[in-house]
């Protein structure tokens, strides 16, 4: 009698579709919910909501959860078990939930999930692997895109411009710093010598940097507008930090151009020398379109309107030959310090009789976020490494391309060694998940903490990044001093890599616009050149085609301190 | 190095005795030396003894041998110049035609004969003995992460030690990581100045870097020498010298040399002085294309045309070649001194001198501009790699 039970893949649910009360209290099925949860979605009960807790939601939805996890339910059952399984963060699993209890919702006192069930039943043996998980992700991300979507912004700008006060005072209006903590900087940095630099100090933590009043690394943070959660990266002013830089603006999407209107200072900031061309040719390069310029220290100028404009047009001119489009730059006036302009209209009269634009909060919020790549393969650069607590490591880092979830495996290039992941955290919260776009921590086992370090790829096994020393690619020259010769020696920052490198070959010099073939095998390389040239790095590195992928294919050459080409992969050898 | 005795006839054949001194002599013995020169050197030999009785017994010589040299080999780190060849002239331990290395030492003589003496060789030779320009010179050029202990002498640089580490990023909120592992990143670069910094010899540090770390690494030398008592760091307080340089790696070595508050402290090194004449090519091909030219094909067509001003070349190309190629270089450093130019050699063991290797070994500033040459001569010098 029993052997054509099917005691292994029986579906359950079948038993309670009737609404079956038995065995189950109602209170269970209606009433588990929080009243404030309850008042909130009362009405859209039926409907998802992602604050109601998994318990109810899953016996609402007729599966039992001592069934055990491979409990299959209906097309999407494979979720269920997921979420059941892992015990990720509620927020996670809430939100797997409504995606497939959606659907079920009408259906259960229908009882149309019969017609399902023998589609589904064989996937219980499928459930533990990928196809399940591939769904996962993606509808995740429909649900999150729904919400708000991430951006990664970046904050640049001459030295001293009022980056860091700029984003501190910012990141202190909106919450994300509690009254004590900025009462604690203020004397703080009182007693230090450097009152001005309270704001700041929500951003560069270490003793240095405090000190000094320099910002010398990338400071991260997050933060949300009424429309997107911000990943904010707090960039150095400084020459000698513009490797640093470089790593925070290659993961970035849009960019804050921070510029000083006191007196002198803009002028000085923006001469060949200062750091406000470099910096926006260096985002430019790396990919970022759409930037807003916060003109600063206004209140130094009395919110002057024609020192305003004078520095818009300067600016604009420089900007539009650097090639970002009038319409993807706002321009909005600030004072980091004071504090106008910053998360609401200003209310000085002195502005607002001239300027009626955005503020800089909303203008973050009006950015367009750009598409992520979530279907090419898996590609992290690594950002970071460090040794947290537990087994294994962590690294950080913006996931470029691809999604991946705990429990995966990853190869790393170039150690080439594969590894699991055993956790992801995305701005200190826990995750199961995440994809292209999120600027994660992963805690991974598996591999020598030394084997890893800063410019590491990790991605796909079955689709690995190609690792080389020499490779061609099209360079467009800036304005250097010194031409390049066969044998130049250089600095290659491709990512979050930093090697130095020589110009092996140079192969051809190509026409500005039209691109073709103007010499071949030159002498040497001017300023302002379109070449193709070979490059070999002392060390292997793992890099990607161009026109594979976007934001992996593109590098900078330095030289003595000074940006001097920017490029694109085209070949590998 | 001594010269002790110079006997070089007519025809240019002849043979010199000399006795190196210290390690950099050892970099111009391996200059000078050719495959098919005849080098005489007290060595060590290891002998076979048949006693009466037929028992085996070994035993080490020392003894003079010469040598047809065949096989030079140079360890740059260790300074060591070990040569093979042939054994020519009668020895009691030696055969004839028997296989020997010599590894020439310190302090004691050696002869050197050779078929030919040219210019090139002559020029070496002196500038090895010469007693001036002995200024050595340590320099650590470090970033975060990265520090390279670097020994520059008149003719060499040499890497003495590589500390790599990697340095975990400030994150909101902790940064203890960061600072600790900062702290041993520090560690490590003392523990390798002391190792290999020979404080007796060395006339000036030179601790180079982007943004603050040198000062903070000076201030964390210092404060670890006060609490470990170590005399030898705080006796030698004012050699240590801050310099700026754009990054940690071995080519921003060039920088510090032409920083004019170094140049100002020691007198002018031979290396900062190859590092200024490769800087002046450099300027000079970007304002006059046409009075700049390297690669040996252009210099040389330079050459006939009596039109170099200062001719570039590094020493590698004089080193071990077989005779045609050899005597062509020699030709071309000849000619240019004919016509009145400078000829510098750059040792391919600095920075400066690796540039210009890369940039095919040979360059010249002409007196006046020569059109661009024909692109076939183009082809066939940039195809070799």
């Amino acid at each position: 009698m029993s052997r054509h039970r099917n005691v292994r893949g029986y579906n359950y649910d079948e038993d309670f579709d009737d609404d079956d009360i038995y065995g189950q209290s109602v209170d269970d099925d209606y009433c588990c919910i929080s009243p404030a949860t309850g008042g909130r979605n009362g009405s859209d009960y039926k409907l998802d909501s992602e604050v109601v807790p998994k318990v109810a939601r899953m016996t609402v939805s007729g599966k039992k959860q001592t069934m055990g996890f491979d409990v299959p339910s209906t097309g999407e059952n494979g979720v269920a078990g997921a979420s059941v399984r892992r015990g990720g963060s509620p927020e996670s699993s809430a939100a797997t939930l409504p995606s497939e209890s959606t659907p079920k919702r009408p259906e259960t006192p229908s009882k149309g999930l019969k017609g399902d069930e023998p589609s589904t039943v064989p996937t219980p043996g499928r459930s533990t692997g990928k196809a399940r998980h591939t769904i996962d992700i993606k509808a995740e991300l429909q649900k999150r895109l729904g919400g708000k979507p991430l951006l990664n912004l970046v904050v640049i700008g001459h030295v001293d411009a009022g980056k860091s006060t700029l984003m501190g005072h910012l990141l202190y209006l909106l919450g994300h710093v509690n009254k004590r903590t900025m009462h604690k900087y203020e004397q703080e940095s009182k007693k230090a010598g450097k009152a001005s630099f309270a704001y700041a100090w929500v951003l560069d933590e270490t003793g240095e940097e405090r000190d000094r009043g320099v910002t010398m690394d990338v400071g991260m943070t997050k933060f949300e507008t009424n429309s997107k959660v911000v990943t904010l990266m707090d960039a150095p002013g400084h020459k000698d930090f513009i490797p640093n830089m470089i790593t925070g603006a290659a993961q970035a999407d849009v960019a804050v151009l921070v510029v000083d209107a006191s007196r002198g200072e803009f002028e000085a900031g923006f001469e060949a020398g200062g750091q406000t061309r470099e910096h926006a040719l260096l985002v430019r390069s790396l990919g970022v379109t759409q930037l807003a310029v916060a003109v600063n220290k206004m209140d130094q100028v009395n919110w002057q309107q024609e020192r305003f404009q004078d520095i818009t047009s300067k600016l604009g001119h420089f900007l539009k030959q650097a090639g970002f489009k009038d319409c993807d730059v706002f321009y909005i006036p600030t004072s980091g310090l004071s504090g106008e302009n910053l998360v609401t209209r200003s209310s000085v009269t002195q502005l607002t009789s001239w300027y009626s634009g955005l503020s800089l909060l909303e203008q973050i919020d009006a950015f367009k976020a750009p598409r992520r790549s979530v279907d090419k393969p898996f590609r992290l650069c690594v950002s970071d490494v460090f040794k947290d607590q537990g087994s294994g490591f962590c690294v950080t880092g913006k996931i470029e391309a691809g999604y991946i979830q705990t429990g995966e495996r990853t190869l790393a290039m170039p150690p080439n060694e594969t590894c699991t992941v055993k956790g992801i955290t995305l701005h200190d919260e826990a995750l199961d998940w995440a994809a292209a776009g999120d600027h994660v921590s992963l805690t991974v086992t598996g591999m020598d903490i030394i084997k890893i370090n800063v410019g590491c790829v990790f991605c796909d096994p079955k689709e690995p990044i190609r690792v080389c020393t020499r490779f061609r690619a099209q360079i467009l020259l800036f304005n250097i001093e010194v031409p390049i010769t066969q044998g130049f020696p250089v600095l290659l920052h491709y990512h979050t890599v930093s090697e130095p490198a020589t110009i092996r070959k140079l192969v051809s010099v190509l026409h500005k616009s039209s691109g073709e073939v103007l010499k071949k095998k030159p002498k040497c390389l001017s300023k302002g050149m379109n070449a193709i040239v070979e490059i070999q790095t002392q060390r292997p590195v793992a890099l990607e085609l161009y026109k594979d992928y976007k934001e992996l294919g593109r590098f900078m050459l330095r030289y003595v301190g000074s940006t001097i080409a920017a490029g694109v992969v085209t070949e590998v050898k | 190095m001594k010269l002790l005795h110079k006997d070089i006839e007519k025809d240019n054949a002849g043979q010199v005795t000399l006795m190196p001194e210290e390690a950099e002599d050892m970099w111009h013995t391996y200059n000078l030396l050719q495959v098919g020169d005849s080098l005489r050197a007290s060595t060590i030999r290891k002998v076979q003894t048949e006693s009466a009785t037929g028992s085996v017994g070994s035993s080490r010589v020392r003894t003079t041998l010469t040598l047809s040299v065949e096989t030079i080999d140079f360890d740059s780190q260790a300074c060591q110049l070990r040569v093979k060849g042939t054994n020519l002239e009668e020895n009691q331990y030696v055969k004839m035609g028997a296989y020997h290395t010599i590894e020439l030492e310190l302090n004691r003589k050696f002869t050197l004969a050779k078929k030919s003496w040219d210019s090139v060789v002559l020029d070496r030779i002196e500038q090895a003995c010469d007693a001036t320009q002995k200024a050595d010179v340590a320099a650590v050029v470090m970033q975060e992460g990265l520090a390279n202990l670097v020994l520059v002498t008149p003719a060499m640089t040499l890497v003495r030690a590589k500390v790599e580490v990697t340095i975990p990023r400030k994150r909101r909120g902790s940064c203890t990581q960061h600072e600790k592992a900062l702290e041993r990143f520090y560690e490590a670069v003392m523990q390798a100045i002391l190792r290999h910094i020979n404080f007796d010899v060395v006339k000036c540090i030179l601790i180079a870097s982007p943004g603050f770390v040198k000062d903070q690494f000076i201030s964390y030398l210092f404060r670890e020498a006060v609490r470990q008592d170590n005399k030898i760091l705080l006796e030698n307080r004012p050699k240590f010298m801050p310099v700026h340089s754009s990054s940690g790696h071995k080519y921003s070595l060039k920088e510090i040399l032409t920083d004019p508050s170094v140049t100002s402290r020691l007198s002018d090194t031979k290396a900062a002085g190859e590092v200024k004449a490769l800087e002046d090519f450099y300027k000079m091909l970007q304002h006059e294309p046409d009075r700049a030219f390297y690669g040996v094909a252009h210099v040389e067509k330079a050459v006939d045309a009596l039109a170099i001003d200062t001719l570039l070349i590094s020493d590698k190309l004089f080193r071990h070649q077989d005779v045609p190629t050899r005597s062509r270089y020699v030709r071309l450093v000849d000619s240019v001194r004919d016509n009145g130019g400078t000829v510098r050699m750059f040792s391919s063991l600095h920075v400066s001198g690796e540039q210009l290797t890369q940039l095919s070994g040979v360059a010249a500033i002409l007196r006046f501009p020569i059109a661009d040459l024909s692109e076939p001569e183009d082809d066939s010098s940039s195809d070799e790699d």
